[in-house]
């Protein structure tokens, strides 16, 4: 099973013919997923050759999303173009119909992205991201740039703002191995949630227990706490980043900001722990709970 | 990026949002000059900050005169509001107010859409209106596939209860600041008091404006709207290198790529330095997930250039970054620096090939650089030099 990606996920790339779509790309393919084709009007027709195993494959580039999904039945769309070409090609893989649209490029005007969620939401497309890392479901199928090779599959779910935290986590547990890692990213406005990835993993035979990173800014975590309350009947382990963050500073992600008494990784861990959460002060400390659960 | 209520005034204009006539001034002698530019009646000497309440701390002044206005700015120019410290002043023109409002239109992350705010008891606080009297702070969800149109400005001053005879009128200027929030890639626009002056005009009288940075790249002219004096000057250094850095007060550099992982990092270093002598992070800093040489040279060029700063945790996990990559880029950025790096380093490199990431550290036996096992004993081992420096 896993969550929003497995072994049937067909995969486009648009932005597949610039250095980073093809970087990515290279890693997708050689993690065994199913790269089926990349998106350049000005290619169209032509195709990319990356290596794969001892040997090489050619990738077809299409001049549309939806050339593509006609031709090869691609049911995800990964996205790799640089932030002033976002919007465009989120939208045309939106009226394309493509079920599922994630975005890896940082730096998007929130604008666009409030702007392309709204009509996500209308069309029923499910987006991950903006300035994410994207999806792995270890062994069945990575959509992103998440390293394949931290660990293997197994029963933990794991959702969470940050790229790198992702990969530490998965380290941390990589004795154990991942249903799913989804990294939902760090912007203000983003498609997948926290509750989206907690609600999937809840209704997933794979999954056991599940790992929810967040940080500060905003009140996602918040209301993921809420919905673990209300929703969510396997464990659940929790970590916030941001404790000594000062008020008023950006940390990095768009998104990471205390202001005022809102935001503050104390009150996300309390409102995770008032959920039946158990919180780890740290990255290590998280992952020693996850171990008492599933050990 | 917060803009100062002059430029929210300029970029209003710019819009087509009414406004009064304003001038900044660094000098009382410009002050002076804006006013009688105004048309030397009376006029309002504001502080320009970017925090509220400058009103209670005695920063906005009435001037009946030119030399007045020369007066107060004296006055004003150089006061501590809140920690911020008064650069410059707008001079206003003076407005007989009949009536106060407010309206503001924001970012709404909740429900990734955008919210409009209006109400008819304008001039106090929000923050503490939204307590007080909610009922008397109307909240419209504003669809960011629409935006605020006729229809939707006519339901805002609806559920705010205005009063027939200025509805018209406010729902138009409440159009063209939707217009300012559209085309300035704004995240905040709010307009505090808006004003129903005793000749019956609509006027914007003090304005906020917050603009997304990520999309600086329509918007050439945002650049020059940019506090650059104000910036800490290891800060503006650091964005000189397109480094992510926020200068803090500890004595921990630190180093980390992801910003989730340097903010995690943070965390772990100041719960390390409760347990040698309360030292604390001296900044965050992400250099990304391209660590390459010049980076990492760049970076610690920024973090040792801080005097406060006595010993560093470089703490990075090799994702799509190799470590043998980051290992090297430490390596040549400590010959780039010479003399000037001068403070341990503590080193935690973990994931894509740490192994020869590890060795080329190792074999580099730099005097300044410790390798640590993992993030947990890194944060000590730096919190612990630290310390010992301090």
């Amino acid at each position: 099973m896993a969550i929003f990606i497995n072994e049937d996920s067909k995969v486009i790339v648009q932005g597949m013919t610039g250095s980073e779509g093809q970087k990515h790309t290279t890693r997708m393919l050689a993690s065994g997923t199913a790269v089926v084709g990349g998106v350049n009007p000005r290619k169209a027709g032509t195709s990319v050759t990356f290596p794969q195993g001892e040997g090489t494959v050619d990738v077809p580039v299409f001049g549309s999303v939806a050339d593509a999904m006609a031709t090869t039945g691609a049911n995800v769309s990964v996205i790799f173009v640089p932030p002033a070409f976002t919007r465009a090609a989120v939208v045309e893989a939106i009226e394309a119909g493509m079920p599922l649209v994630v975005i890896i490029t940082e730096g998007v005007p929130v604008k666009d992205s409030a702007e392309f969620y709204t009509l996500a939401e209308r069309k029923g497309v499910r987006l991950v991201g903006p300035n994410c890392p994207g999806i792995i479901s270890p062994g069945k199928s990575n959509v992103g740039i998440i390293p394949a090779d931290i660990t293997g599959p197994g029963k933990v779910g794991l959702v969470s703002k940050s790229g790198t935290l992702t990969y530490q986590m998965m380290y941390e547990l990589k004795d154990f191995g991942f249903s799913t890692a989804v990294g939902i990213g760090g912007d203000p406005v983003i498609g997948t949630t926290h509750i989206d990835a907690l609600a999937a993993f809840e209704a997933d035979p794979d999954t056991e227990a599940i790992v929810m990173i967040g940080e500060i800014g905003g009140d996602a975590e918040e209301r993921a706490a809420a919905y673990i309350k209300e929703h969510v009947t396997k464990p659940v382990v929790g970590y916030v980043a941001g404790f000594t963050a000062p008020e008023g500073k950006t940390m990095g992600h768009a998104g990471a900001i205390v202001s005022g008494s809102s935001g503050t990784a104390q009150a996300k861990k309390e409102a995770l722990e008032a959920a039946g959460v158990k919180v780890g002060k740290t990255p290590s400390e998280t992952a020693a709970l996850m171990r008492e659960i599933l050990s | 990026m917060d803009l100062f209520e002059y430029q929210a005034r300029d970029i209003f204009e710019k819009h087509g949002v009414p406004v009064l006539g304003g001038v900044v001034a660094t000098t009382p002698e410009e002050a002076r000059a804006g006013a009688e530019e105004l048309g030397g009646g009376t006029v309002v000497v504001k502080a320009q900050v970017k925090t509220g309440g400058r009103g209670k701390a005695g920063g906005v002044k009435l001037a009946r005169s030119p030399e007045e206005a020369a007066a107060k700015a004296e006055e004003i120019l150089g006061m501590d509001i809140k920690g911020h410290t008064v650069h410059r002043v707008m001079i206003a023109a003076g407005a007989r107010i009949a009536e106060e409002y407010y309206f503001s239109v924001l970012l709404d992350r909740a429900n990734r859409s955008y919210l409009a705010m209006c109400s008819v008891e304008g001039g106090m606080e929000i923050e503490q209106l939204a307590v007080e009297r909610p009922e008397a702070l109307a909240k419209v969800e504003v669809d960011p596939l629409v935006g605020i149109d006729a229809a939707k400005a006519d339901e805002i001053v609806t559920a705010a209860g205005f009063a027939d005879d200025v509805r018209g009128d406010v729902a138009a200027a409440i159009q063209k600041l939707w217009t300012v929030y559209l085309e300035e890639d704004a995240t905040l626009v709010e307009v505090n008091p808006l004003v129903r002056t005793e000749d019956g005009a609509i006027v914007a009288l003090d304005g906020k404006v917050t603009l997304d940075e990520n999309a600086g790249f329509r918007h050439a002219e945002h650049d020059a709207l940019e506090d650059k004096a104000a910036a800490d000057p290891l800060e503006a250094k650091a964005k000189e290198n397109d480094l992510n850095y926020v200068k803090l007060d500890g004595e921990v550099g630190i180093i980390g790529n992801g910003a989730g992982l340097v903010m995690s990092t943070l965390d772990v270093v100041a719960y390390a330095g409760e347990q040698h002598g309360g030292v604390k992070p001296a900044n965050f800093l992400d250099i990304g997930g391209g660590a390459s040489a010049s980076v990492m040279a760049a970076g610690l060029d920024v973090i040792l250039n801080d005097p406060q700063v006595k010993s560093v945790f470089v703490n990075v996990f090799g994702g799509i970054t190799a470590c043998d990559a980051v290992a090297n880029g430490i390596v040549q950025a400590l010959e780039i620096l010479g003399a000037e790096a001068n403070k341990p380093l503590v080193v935690r490199l973990d994931g894509n090939n740490v192994v020869e990431g590890r060795r080329i550290l190792t074999e580099a036996d730099h005097p300044l650089v410790t390798l640590a096992v993992t993030m947990d004993g890194g944060a000590d081992a730096a919190a612990q030099a630290a310390a010992a420096a301090a």
